[in-house]
């Protein structure tokens, strides 16, 4: 399943700045198809300025940003074609109800039978009982539950989820993860932004760190755990938590 | 690869489809949009219009055009607050990176806002029929008064584009509408300008909505429009050639 060497995304010399604000520095990286990629990075490291360039929704500076094999600034029609994005906020519509959300997305997608796949999502995300009510009386987590269902319509092959469990409760959490690891193992590529340690520990193949405009590590989480030795002294051999790798590369970075 | 495949009018329509439904499961929108004229119809008709002396025996058919655009500036507050929800939660950025014809997602907003203060401006007239209101004016000089009120809506949606695209928070989103309603005030809408003092009426019958308002009545009272069409049609042209351009501006930095 993650043999596969084809690059979904390639990141290079990427640079963005924002009136004054150097927000990009220089960012490259890759992502394998069909794996799940996190994003790590504290606020305003440029998380979410970096999916907005993945998505099309700002432009590069400087630097080549290949999505599904399409360049982002020159074939943005194409690399809409392959992607979704679901935002920080559940980009959903709160005056129709989650079935008409679906079917709407599902025609401006195109697809033959709207009703049928609506119906379909609904079941796949246990919402079948809720369809026909306004999202605005949803939850926090079934709000996030039809946001991510809403980004699957038309099955593109690579989906944005930027912070996806910012703001939610320990079990929507988890239910959001479980959604994510379904969605690699059908084959799809995840790319996810988060400030949770925790999360990408769990859910991520490859880890890259954004830190003050610039990747300063990635790999896997074998890897990230490789530069950062475990402590010597203790009887018990302490594995250190993504945490502390993370804290401890941002200070050496930032005392340099 | 061959190009993407754009699919404007369909695309339009699922945008079209989908703000006519907030419109018509939003009950208040309706209410504030077709009941505050109608209520200032029935003050200025049956409290004030005894001791509004205009020149005119029938009060109503005065008044109306005025009324009419009082009800399309507030109308269109929704439009602003429409959009203004729509970029706050990310659901232009959700439209924005799918493989849709962009440009719908405004004109979605745009057409449906012409067609619900259509179905208001006619609410408005049946009452004002009701009130008295009548007309001698035959097929044509009614479809130039319709013709003049779609340009104003046109207008003023391109104006509340602007507003709800790039303001900070909700209030900010209408707050525009609030001079727009009362610009038919300082107008000839309710008084004959000629009663005002100097300067007050070198502003009334020098603003876009006297010129609009006098060619509406014109037209509805069988009556030569003179020069007052042409210079509404420039103001409305012009208002809305300038909104444009700025509501395109604020549009395209959504991404």
């Amino acid at each position: 399943m993650k043999t596969m060497q084809t690059k979904s995304i390639q990141v290079k010399g990427l640079q963005k700045t924002y009136k004054q604000l150097h927000v990009l520095k220089g960012v490259d990286f890759e992502v394998e198809q069909g794996s799940i990629f996190a994003l790590l990075g504290s606020n305003g490291a440029g998380k979410t300025t970096t999916v907005k360039i993945l998505t099309t929704l700002l432009k590069p500076d400087s630097g080549s940003v290949t999505v599904n094999g399409f360049d982002v600034t020159s074939k943005p029609e194409h690399v809409r074609q392959s992607i979704s994005l679901t935002g920080q906020f559940a980009a959903v519509d709160e005056v129709l109800t989650g079935r008409e959300n679906l079917i709407m997305l599902a025609r401006l997608r195109h697809l033959p039978n709207p009703r049928q796949v609506a119906d379909d999502m609904l079941k796949r995300f246990g919402l079948t009982d809720a369809a026909d009510r306004k999202a605005a009386t949803y939850s926090g987590g079934m709000r996030r539950r039809l946001d991510i269902a809403l980004s699957l319509v038309g099955q593109p092959q690579i989906i944005f989820l930027d912070e996806p469990t910012t703001g939610l409760d320990p079990e929507a959490r988890i239910e959001v993860w479980k959604i994510v690891e379904e969605l690699a193992e059908g084959g799809t590529t995840v790319f996810l932004t988060t400030q949770y340690l925790e999360e990408a520990e769990q859910l991520a193949d490859q880890i890259a760190i954004l830190h003050e405009g610039k990747i300063i590590a990635s790999g896997t989480l074998q890897e990230l755990k490789k530069l950062f030795p475990s402590a010597k002294v203790e009887y018990v051999e302490k594995q250190p938590t993504l945490e502390e790798i993370f804290l401890a590369i941002i200070s050496k970075k930032e005392a340099m | 690869m061959e190009t993407v495949k754009k699919h404007f009018f369909s695309d339009m329509g699922v945008m079209l489809g989908r703000s006519m439904r907030h419109i018509l499961r939003s009950m208040d929108t309706i209410v504030t949009v077709c009941i505050t004229p109608i209520a200032m119809l029935l003050l200025f008709v049956y409290v004030f219009g005894g001791a509004i002396n205009t020149g005119t025996d029938n009060y109503v058919n005065y008044l109306l055009p005025g009324i009419l655009l009082i009800a399309i500036a507030s109308g269109v507050a929704y439009t602003a607050y429409r959009l203004f929800l729509d970029k706050q939660r990310g659901i232009i950025e959700r439209f924005h990176t799918m493989p849709i014809s962009r440009s719908t997602v405004l004109w979605g907003h745009v057409l449906t806002s012409v067609i619900s203060n259509v179905i208001s401006l006619a609410v408005i007239i049946i009452v004002a029929l009701i009130m008295g209101f009548r007309s001698s004016a035959g097929v044509l000089p009614w479809l130039a008064v319709a013709g003049i009120l779609v340009l104003f809506t046109l207008a003023l949606t391109w104006v509340a584009a602007i507003a709800g695209l790039s303001a900070k928070s909700v209030e900010g989103a209408s707050a525009f509408s609030y001079p727009l309603i009362f610009l038919p005030f300082i107008s000839s809408a309710f008084v004959p300008t000629d009663s005002m003092p100097k300067v007050v009426r070198a502003f009334a019958d020098n603003q876009p909505v006297t010129s609009i308002v006098e060619a509406i009545r014109a037209l509805l009272s069988g009556q030569p429009v003179g020069n007052d069409i042409w210079i509404a049609l420039a103001w409305c042209l012009g208002i809305m050639l300038v909104a444009y351009i700025f509501a395109m501006r604020a549009y395209r930095r959504q991404g």
